[in-house]
């Protein structure tokens, strides 16, 4: 038997910890969106120079609450973020990996713009809204029902096929516009019917008020209802909902349903109530960024509308950073890169501690060896 | 005690966030004895093992070996110092034989090129001649290797050669010749391992495979063994087989160390007995100084009185009865066979048999989570009189029969709740479906649609928190949080809550204390008081034959043969649990 000494205690431990104090855990998490703020300074300074530091604070709020017209762009993005995320979060809460929030939106788009191409001008305004919404809808549904019917009758990979159908409604969306637009440019212009009025003279109001109301509405959907306590139940575990005698493919049917209503919706406050034209890249990422958001503010409506805030406080801020600095379009990705990895890596602190090795040990061999 | 120390652990503790799994634990092996390490389900005993044998660090204190303390850090420093522990749940590749998996992560000896430079340097520089001539005047010259050109030359080549001489040993050691596994063969013969090597692991039996683990630590070279549970899969012939062996051991001069809730095996085996009560350190005594009600008392802490009162059965009336039950799973496994049975109520009907004998599957298909191939099931209502056939039929379309069958699972936070959700959440989980009842007036009231109510199911969580005394901070902690005997008691709670006729309950005592299993008991017999049919599938056989009117045998999904639980011993159940009575003998026992 050979005793090597040359093992030692391992340096630090990582333990888990179950209960940790809310305030303890907000502490962490305010924690990290300070870092990320200095953190994006820093990076900003070395870029532009170490005048671009200050520069960067004051361009990032700059950016989000200089003018009224900003502090509206920033609910009025908030709001359709947090639209998709709303979308998106029954069915993650169901463990049902819905990647296609981008394609289902762009459908729901896409069934506004047919609406207005063939019924603009012929019927009143708001009779062709409102048309335009069960449009985009239907629209929206098809797209995110299909692979929840795939997913239910023959289990198949709903990652796979959520992400295969965006790619789908890309190509749907720039095919309809080449058939739409015959110059060939493939840019539709601007949609002359069907556009949400302002209100008070402000537009995007209503879509504010929209998302308002949904995420309420959700909220209670997701604590009161059955169909959200079912839906927990599916997503917790299969066996204990079969067990109670939920049916499980109804459940993902119909939830898949909702999502695709809600991203109708998002797809119609995006042509009817924002850009008021289409193009293939009209969600812009949001379907894939309105997961992390959601993912983020733990599936709970109010939660995520506090991190759709963050997320696009941060976005437009270092956008105006990036103009007022005159460093590329990327910086702002940049931006938004370091604050996403600092914010969802300080929960790794949330759920673990760390614990050193104690320094005790060697002090008393010192302490021996001086006695020696 | 003159016998040399083995191992020593001091002032042992390890947490596990809050959960103190481990305090101050001093735990003292010798070499050649048999030790129990004795506890109740979560009281530390695996942990204080797993950090014996590199799976876990210890928080506190230290790990003594010949008088050294040792760190311990992986499973591969505990074969260093000659540690070696069976797990309850086994580590084996199935698709690899027994013997591949033996020789699997088998370590190459160290061989080390730096090392070996320096040896041949060394040996260069070693005068190898003298020359002394016989000329007084020049001095006496001592040639080493290392003065001469070739010399040089060669320990230079050979230097180089070395990291090829490694390379050539890796790949000598990486290669499995056809008649590997000399070593592993004169072991398994030596102790008395009645096994094949060459078969693979997934068609072996549960024993086998724990023949095969135990084979894999020898082989590595342990001294000290630690085995975790080794009984709890076995049944009693293959446990006395077993127990035959670690007695080689024992007399081989190895020291085991086995794991184990069992008072009777304690006393049936082992030298001494260790018992740990709530992650502390209680005692060590030798076995044949103690007795039984000692060695519970240091466990639980207080004096008990383990009596399970079994009351004669009344008014028995068939409520449930099987007849020609098969059903074969997804992957094409037959799990039963052809099972029938009948199920009154106002008795309890035992279900032995070895895990993984259809016992899960036969519960599964009553509940109407799983459709059989063929053969009925058919439920009285006492209510009405009226016979339904349940085969085919949905939980949901169950319930809506008017079938008051309730079904505590073996998996019970994977299956009976959800834990993540509260007490009052996981009540709804039967009830969910009713709806709020508004009276308008006197007469009539109007049910609110799609709402939930939350109302009901926290006057049934407060009320089973206190009638069962579940220790919970509050209604509203995830289940998750409590502790195993707690989980269980929310979840039995629930089931009885819905007033069933049929009870069927799966190793509802597994991983449970003492105190917990038998306020388990406790409502099972209540139930059966009140005249419901209970079925009971559990894995002790003790307490199967204390607890049950009638006890059915199943043997990979055949039925053996149903006992009277009055008249039939624990060997004759066993027996029947391999199917090793013969056809006569099943018989007579089935006259009885």
């Amino acid at each position: 038997m050979t005793n090597v000494k040359t093992d030692r205690e391992p340096l630090f431990r990582i333990i888990k910890r179950d209960n940790i104090p809310r305030g303890k855990a907000w502490v962490i998490r305010i924690a990290a969106v300070v870092i990320a703020i200095l953190v994006g300074a820093l990076v900003s300074a070395i870029l532009a120079g170490g005048s671009a530091f200050g520069a960067f604070f004051s361009g990032l709020f700059d950016g989000v609450f200089g003018t009224p017209r900003r502090i509206l762009n920033l609910f009025q993005n908030t709001a359709i973020l947090l639209c998709i995320a709303l979308a998106v979060a029954p069915a993650f809460k169901m463990r049902f990996w819905n990647i296609g929030a981008e394609g289902q939106v762009l459908m729901g788009g896409l069934g506004c713009v047919v609406c207005v191409k063939y019924l603009g001008g012929k019927i009143d305004d708001n009779a062709l809204i409102f048309v335009m919404f069960i449009m985009s809808v239907a629209f929206s549904v098809v797209w995110s029902v299909i692979p929840a019917i795939f997913k239910a009758k023959w289990r198949t990979n709903e990652t796979l096929f959520t992400l295969m159908m965006n790619y789908v409604a890309m190509q749907l969306v720039a095919l309809s516009i080449f058939a739409w637009v015959p110059s060939g440019s493939g840019v539709l212009g601007t949609l002359e019917h069907g556009n949400f009025p302002n209100v008070g003279g402000y537009p995007y109001i209503i879509n504010i008020i929209i998302v308002a109301v949904m995420t309420v509405l959700m909220f209670l959907y997701f604590r009161f209802s059955k169909h959200g306590y079912e839906l927990s139940v599916v997503g917790e575990s299969e066996n204990t909902a079969k067990y109670v005698g939920i049916n499980v493919k109804k459940v993902i049917i119909r939830t898949m349903v909702l999502s695709g209503v809600l991203c109708g919706l998002a797809g119609l406050l995006l042509v009817g109530g924002t850009s008021f034209t289409l193009a293939s890249d009209t969600v812009d990422g949001r379907g894939f960024t309105a997961i992390l958001v959601a993912w983020l503010g733990k599936f709970s409506p109010p939660a995520m509308a506090f991190t759709s805030l963050l997320y696009v406080f941060i976005d437009q801020g270092a956008k105006n950073v990036a103009t007022g600095v005159g460093i590329g379009d990327a910086f702002s990705e940049i931006i938004t890169g370091i604050f996403f990895f600092l914010v969802i890596g300080c929960e790794f602190f949330i759920n673990y501690k760390i614990k050193f090795r104690p320094r005790k040990k060697k002090e008393e061999n010192s302490v021996e060896e001086v006695a020696a | 005690m003159a016998k040399p120390v083995a191992v020593q652990m001091k002032g042992i503790s390890k947490f596990f966030g809050e959960v103190v799994a481990n305090k101050g634990v001093d735990l003292t092996v010798y070499e050649g004895e048999i030790l129990s390490v004795l506890g109740e389900n979560g009281s530390g005993k695996t942990t204080l093992m797993n950090m014996l044998s590199g799976i876990y660090f210890p928080d506190e204190g230290e790990i003594v070996i010949e008088g050294e303390p040792v760190v311990i850090r992986s499973p591969r420093d505990a074969y260093r110092y000659k540690i070696g522990m069976v797990h309850q749940h086994f580590k084996l590749v199935d698709v690899f034989t027994a013997l591949d998996n033996i020789i699997l992560g088998e370590e190459m000896p160290r061989y080390s090129v730096t090392e070996h430079a320096a040896e041949l340097k060394e040996e260069a520089e070693r005068p190898r001649y003298v020359i002394d001539n016989d000329d007084a005047e020049a001095p006496v010259k001592t040639v080493r290797a290392a003065d001469t050109k070739a010399g040089r030359a060669r320990l230079a080549v050979r230097t180089a050669m070395l990291p090829l001489v490694k390379f050539g040993k890796k790949l000598k050691f990486n290669w499995l010749p056809k008649r590997r596994g000399q070593k592993a063969r004169e072991i398994a013969a030596k102790y008395g391992f009645d096994i094949d090597l060459n078969k693979k692991i997934y068609d072996m039996s549960v024993s086998e495979k724990q023949t095969v683990e135990i084979i894999k630590v020898l082989y590595r070279g342990a001294d000290i063994l630690i085995l975790d549970e080794p009984t709890a899969v076995l049944t009693p012939q293959e446990t006395e087989r077993l127990f035959d062996v670690m007695r080689n051991m024992r007399e081989d001069g190895k020291s085991i160390i086995i794991i184990t809730h069992k008072l009777n095996e304690v006393m049936a085996i082992s030298d001494r007995v260790a018992v740990l009560r709530k992650g502390e350190f209680i005692g060590a005594v030798n076995t044949s100084e103690t007795s039984i009600p000692q060695l519970t008392e240091m466990m639980v802490g207080h004096k008990t009185e383990l009596n399970i009162h079994r009351g004669d059965p009344v008014g028995c009336e068939d409520r449930l009865v099987v007849e020609g039950l098969s059903f074969t799973d997804h992957e094409g496994v037959q799990k039963l066979k052809e099972v029938s049975f009948t199920a009154r109520s106002g008795e309890i009907l035992g279900i032995a048999g070895i895990a993984g004998s259809g016992q899960r599957e036969l519960l599964e298909t009553i509940a109407g989570l799983q459709r059989p191939m063929k053969g009925t099931i058919v439920y009285h209502d006492p209510s009405t009189g009226k016979d339904e056939n349940l085969v085919k039929k949905s939980p949901a379309k169950i319930r809506e029969l008017g079938v008051r069958l309730s079904f505590v699972p073996e998996d019970r936070l994977g299956m009976g709740l959800v834990g993540s959700m509260d007490i009052i959440d996981n009540m709804m989980l039967r009830s969910y479906k009713r709806s709020i009842p508004v009276k308008i007036d006197k007469t009539h009231t109007v049910n609110i649609p799609l709402v939930l109510d939350r109302k009901r199911p926290r006057q049934l969580a407060e009320r089973i928190i206190k009638d069962l005394e579940v220790v919970t901070p509050s209604t509203h902690t995830p289940v998750r949080r409590l502790s195993g005997g707690n989980i269980q008691k929310v979840l039995v709670g629930r089931e009885i809550a819905a007033a069933p006729t049929v009870l069927m309950a799966a190793y509802p005592v597994r991983g449970l204390d003492i105190n917990s299993s038998y306020t388990i008991y406790n409502l099972l017999n209540e139930q059966k008081e009140n005249g419901v049919a209970v079925i009971y599938v559990g894995e002790d056989l003790d307490v199967l034959i204390e607890l049950c009117d009638r006890i059915m045998v199943i043997c990979a999904g055949r039925v053996t043969g149903i006992v009277d639980g009055r008249t039939t011993n624990k060997e004759t159940v066993g027996l029947m649990m391999t199917d090793s009575l013969s056809a006569k003998d099943s018989e007579e026992v089935a006259n009885d």
